[in-house]
């Protein structure tokens, strides 16, 4: 029994060493140039592993986030086909600095997260998967606020 | 090797619109093969678009973007004639740079 415990406790700390190699073998990798440009600031991978929608929102920074009408979602009422559904998410806010696409009903919540940039507009379209029928959540921050809408997507064949 | 991504840009109005279809399977590493294995997971984790050294758009992949990720953004302050690229990496590290020139 004993030994077991100091297994288990053995092998946890073995997965964070393997852990902490991961993630300094990345920043070997960065400051090589080798993963040159394309690393991203301010988005933890803790959003994509997210398997709740509160968990995403919470790992995004967004949890607080108040309903807003300047957010639009555009997407189809029901969509036949859940491994092509196209999304599109416009705001009119000033200062947008991300904006999110989540799926509440999805495996992993998050799809996609999008920075924008002083030059972009708030404007992005794209396609994504959908396991089941659910609510696609647009999450935006703008000016350090963020903001939301839904929409409820219906699925007739799902596709994750 | 991956495939160059599909792109076409064009000024419309007050700003150019990109539009993108990279090619790439996007695989959510839960599906199964015909054999019960499960497929590893494979899909694209970022990209960029770029107009004259300078990000335009940018975001990060879930597992939830659908194979062959389609993208439209908008930027303001380009002309036609100008290069616009885009960059992307996976999961694996594979990376690939496509351009096209503002119509």
């Amino acid at each position: 029994m004993h030994n077991q415990n100091r297994d288990s406790i053995d092998l946890g700390r073995r997965q964070s060493l393997k852990t902490m190699g991961d993630l300094s073998l990345l920043g070997v990798l960065t400051s090589l140039g080798i993963m040159p440009n394309l690393a991203l600031a301010g988005l933890s991978a803790a959003a994509f592993e997210a398997k709740s929608l509160d968990a995403a929102l919470d790992a995004l920074g967004g949890f607080i986030a108040t309903e807003n009408a300047a957010i639009q979602i555009t997407a189809p009422e029901i969509a036949e086909n859940g491994t092509v559904v196209p999304v599109t998410v416009e705001c009119s806010l000033p200062q947008i600095e991300q904006i999110s696409i989540l799926v509440e009903k999805n495996p992993t919540i998050l799809a996609a997260s999008f920075l924008i940039p002083k030059r972009a507009a708030g404007y992005v379209n794209t396609k994504i998967k959908m396991a089941q029928t659910s609510k696609v959540i647009a999450l935006v921050k703008a000016n350090g606020k963020f903001y939301r809408a839904s929409k409820e997507v219906k699925v007739s064949a799902g596709g994750c | 090797m991956s495939s160059p991504t599909k792109m076409k840009a064009a000024i419309k109005g007050e700003y150019a619109e990109v539009k993108m279809l990279m090619q790439h399977v996007m695989e959510n590493g839960r599906r199964k093969d015909d054999e019960g294995n499960v497929i590893p997971a494979w899909y694209i984790t970022a990209f960029k678009v770029k107009h004259k050294d300078e990000v335009v758009f940018e975001g990060q992949f879930g597992t939830s973007v659908s194979k062959n990720p389609y993208l439209i953004c908008r930027f303001f302050g380009a002309v036609a004639g100008e290069k616009i690229t885009v960059s992307w990496v996976d999961n694996r590290g594979e990376q690939r740079e496509d351009d096209a020139i503002i119509e």
